[in-house]
């Protein structure tokens, strides 16, 4: 089980990490999810040990890690840019890790032939480097980092340099693999659909702290703070005004909000929150209709406010809305 | 907690660092700086004074404005032509797919990296007496402008045609797109995007153009000559140092002026633009126009390549007898004085190309361990430094040699000033074939070694090691493939008893008869083909995808 415990890194005068604390549990894979520039690549770096940290630390098992250097952890790491030797051929790229734990050579060669068969490149051993498309390149990264049987994988952007399709079939491939390894991962990215394929736990990461952290249902259906909503990519974030359990949302008009104190208050409609209903209170009239593949979105005005709404109408129609106060979800200020 | 980051680059220790740059520059200090002073003080130090007074007895004793003029006036006239004659074939190789692509291409290096000596002996078998043309063009001007449209066309179209292969097109298509006809979208959007690439390529034909000395030695006749070319007579014939050395001061005013203009020239045009792979570019000739002009641009680029090399064989074959090897044989035979030992030649270069190259190779490599191991200002100077001697002639150095290293030792009788010399213009390709590939060993490699197990000094031998290597042996290529080639520092260092091969060969065009005549052109041949395997070697060991010349 990896630990880490108030963990800062500075550069300069920049704080790109502050003070973190984040656990993984044994072959439990925990999606570190953020924008470029918060700090969740440096994290990775300093629990492999190539960045130093300013303070705090990194356990293994209880174990602290400080004084272990890189190449002693144990840790695999698969690059956003992938990392191959230039100069190995795809057999010698995966058996690197093993030469290094001093392997015999007859053993490396079958590791190396199942690693590669485990990623679906059998028979690749005396591919070129160059010659590899970025899936396959993806792969063998991937094939690398396990092949010594690392205590724990480390993956920053892995699928970040390849295009949508590629991205979607691959995400699932490492989230079986690694499922079917039950290797403990640590999975760094800033696409929220890639993190919620292929994690157990998502943790989300703003200018180096931590804002959020939990299931990926439960950071979805209830975004902690403003930045996470904005971030998961809500489109609709109102102030509403709060007394006495009822939440005055304006032009949406009024919902239940228990357990929120008194007074202004952000919060989250969240597009499954309003519903097309005739029997709705609410009038708008559809400005623009979008069309999603798998659903509609229209934009409707709602008294001079733009809302997005899941549903299908013509624009220029007149609608009703209806408002699930389950889709109400009041936010921490951050 | 100070593994990390720090822990996987190779650490220099203080004493590593300084013998590394220490090293070097001792022997820049020696070598080049100490012989370039000596050069410019003899020059230019006169009854006890420092001035400009032997500058005027030396206007008075040679026609040095006319040496002057000429040399400008004939690199002016020979850029200008190269770069006419070759931009049509940039273009072509730029935006045209075709057959044998990669082959012509290689081909059409080779006279870049043929000895200057054979280049001006194969115009000299084209136009010289007995000229397959019938035209005697030896001793004129257009022999010279022709043989180096010969020698540098590999420049314009690995320069030009290099950056124009990346050229997005699409920005010549929005220009079509918006009016302007073909010849306008060339006009005003690829030419001024091509401007860098341009004056580069301008820029470094001129320097060879202004410096050149074999070919114009050869092809020159008695009246043709350039400031190298001068500055050799005033010694070599004439034995008048001070001329000579105002000559080589003059001399190197003028190559600081194109490197400085140079310099200034880019960091001002520094345009950042989107490129794109070439293969993206490139298609294969489609309408019945665009394949005459291929064809014809890549016939005429072939002829103009092609005519010399073959008349050159052409010419060592040949003999009053009939064809046949007589003239490679006649090389073995004793020629009664022995002056000139063909084979002893042979010996010396290659002798002289293996130590050259070990000279290079020590100096080269530990300097681009310097240069490439931070991005300082104190490196960059270093680098440039070290690029110095490349743009000053090599007559220069060689005449540098003889006046500066007499004295507290003299040197100048020393067998090993032969590579030496060679070696001072072969660092400067050493350090730019090992530069860049070290620059490109991302520290993410050595990051990714480190996390599969591997310790820091395991990383150096596992990734920086092999890739580097590699490198160093194309820039070995290289220095082996200027020193055999290399005939102007030579030309002043070398001793009557140790011939090279492009001194016998000029040795022998100075000398009368056809048969002396048949041994250069036989023994042209014999350097072209050692190059040939010298930079065939080269090619075998590039690492793909890093790019160095």
């Amino acid at each position: 089980m990896l630990a880490v415990l108030g963990a800062t890194v500075r550069f300069d005068d920049l704080e790109a990490v502050s003070g973190v604390d984040l656990s993984v549990a044994d072959g439990e894979t925990l999606a570190l999810l953020g924008p470029s520039g918060s700090g969740k690549t440096t994290l990775l770096r300093a629990i492999a040990g190539l960045q130093r940290l300013d303070s705090g630390r990194v356990l293994w098992n209880g174990t602290d890690l400080d004084d272990v250097p890189t190449h002693s952890r144990r840790f695999g790491v698969v690059f956003q840019d992938f990392a191959l030797f230039p100069h190995l051929d795809v057999g010698r790229n995966v058996e690197f890790g093993l030469r290094m734990a001093g392997m015999e050579a007859s053993e490396r060669r079958d590791r190396v032939a199942t690693a590669l068969a485990r990623v679906e490149l059998a028979g690749f051993e005396r591919r070129r480097i160059d010659t590899l498309s970025g899936g396959q390149a993806q792969r063998v990264a991937l094939a690398r980092a396990l092949a010594p049987e690392p205590r724990m994988l480390l993956l920053d952007e892995p699928l970040g340099s390849l295009d949508r399709p590629l991205r979607e079939r691959l995400v699932v491939e490492i989230h079986e693999l690694l499922d079917r390894l039950s290797i403990t991962a640590l999975y760094v990215t800033h696409d929220q659909s890639e993190a919620f394929a292929v994690a157990d736990r998502v943790a989300v990461i703003r200018r180096g702290r931590i804002e959020q952290r939990g299931l990926p249902e439960d950071v979805w259906r209830r975004p902690a703070t403003e930045f996470v909503a904005e971030f998961l990519g809500f489109p609709t974030i109102i102030t509403a005004t709060v007394g006495g359990g009822l939440a005055d949302l304006g032009v949406l008009g009024t919902v239940p909000l228990p357990g929120v104190p008194d007074g202004l208050v952000r919060v989250v409609v969240r597009p499954d929150a309003l519903i097309l209903d005739d029997a709705g209170h609410v009038e708008g009239v559809v400005r623009v209709r979008t069309f999603r593949g798998d659903h509609v979105v229209l934009a409707v005005d709602v008294g001079g406010t733009r809302i997005d709404v899941r549903g299908d109408a013509v624009p220029g129609a007149s609608v009703r809305l209806r408002v699930d106060p389950a889709g109400i979800v009041p936010l921490e200020p951050s | 907690m100070d593994q990390g980051v720090d822990g996987n680059r190779p650490a220099l220790s203080r004493t590593a660092r300084l013998a590394l740059v220490g090293l070097p520059l001792a022997f820049l200090v020696i070598f080049f700086a100490w012989p370039f002073v000596s050069i410019v003080a003899t020059g230019l130090w006169r009854d006890g004074r420092f001035g400009f007074s032997a500058l005027g007895q030396a206007l008075d004793e040679g026609d040095l404005l006319g040496v002057v003029w000429f040399t400008t006036w004939q690199a002016v006239a020979s850029t200008v032509a190269t770069l006419l004659v070759a931009l049509p074939g940039a273009y072509v190789f730029a935006r045209y797919e075709f057959p044998g692509k990669r082959l012509l291409r290689a081909a059409a290096t080779i006279p870049f990296v043929l000895p200057t000596v054979v280049v001006g002996t194969a115009f000299l078998a084209l136009f010289g007496p007995g000229g397959i043309l019938g035209i005697r063009l030896d001793g004129s001007i257009w022999a010279i402008l022709v043989a180096h449209v010969f020698f540098n066309y590999a420049v314009v179209l690995r320069t030009v045609g290099g950056m124009w292969s990346h050229l997005d097109p699409r920005l010549e298509e929005a220009a079509r797109s918006l009016g302007a006809g073909r010849w306008r979208a060339f006009r005003y959007v690829t030419l001024p995007l091509l401007r860098p690439a341009l004056a580069a390529a301008a820029s470094i034909v001129f320097l060879f153009t202004f410096t050149s000395f074999g070919i114009v030695l050869i092809l020159g006749g008695s009246r043709l000559a350039t400031l190298e070319v001068e500055i050799y007579r005033q010694t070599a014939l004439l034995f008048d140092l001070p001329v000579a050395a105002v000559l080589a001061v003059v001399q190197l005013i003028g190559v600081t002026a194109i490197l400085l203009a140079y310099s200034r020239y880019q960091e001002r045009r520094a345009v950042e633009q989107p490129l794109r792979a070439a293969e993206d570019i490139a298609h294969r000739p489609a309408t019945a126009g665009q394949r005459a002009l291929v064809g014809g641009v890549l016939m005429s680029m072939v002829l103009l390549l092609g005519t010399p090399l073959a008349v050159l064989i052409e010419r060592s074959l040949r003999s009053s007898s009939g064809y046949g090897l007589a003239m490679y044989r006649a090389l073995g035979d004793d020629d009664g004085i022995r002056a000139i030992e063909p084979l002893e030649a042979v010996g010396n270069s290659l002798g002289f190309a293996a130590v050259a190259t070990l000279i290079a190779l020590v100096i080269g490599l530990s300097a681009s361990v310097v240069i490439s191991y931070r991005r300082s200002r104190a490196s960059r100077w270093f680098d440039a430094l070290l690029m110095l001697p490349l743009g000053t002639s090599a007559v220069t150095i060689g005449f540098g040699f003889i006046v500066a290293l007499d004295a507290p030792v003299d040197l100048r009788a020393w067998p090993l000033l032969i590579p030496i010399a060679h070696s001072l213009v072969a660092i400067p390709f050493v350090v730019r074939s090992v530069v860049p590939v070290m620059r490109s060993i991302r520290s993410r490699l050595r990051e990714a070694a480190a996390v599969l197990g591997a310790p820091p000094g395991r990383v150096w031998r596992e990734i920086d090691l092999p890739i580097v290597s590699r490198a160093a042996a194309v820039g070995a290529g290289f220095a082996a493939a200027v020193s055999l080639g290399e005939f102007g520092a030579t030309a002043f260092v070398a001793r009557p008893d140790t011939p090279t091969l492009p001194l016998a060969i000029f040795r022998y065009l100075g000398r009368p008869g056809e048969l002396n005549f048949g041994r250069a052109m036989a023994l042209s041949v014999v350097l072209m083909v050692i190059t040939a395997i010298v930079i065939s070697l080269i090619e075998r060991f590039r690492t793909p995808g890093i790019g160095s010349f």
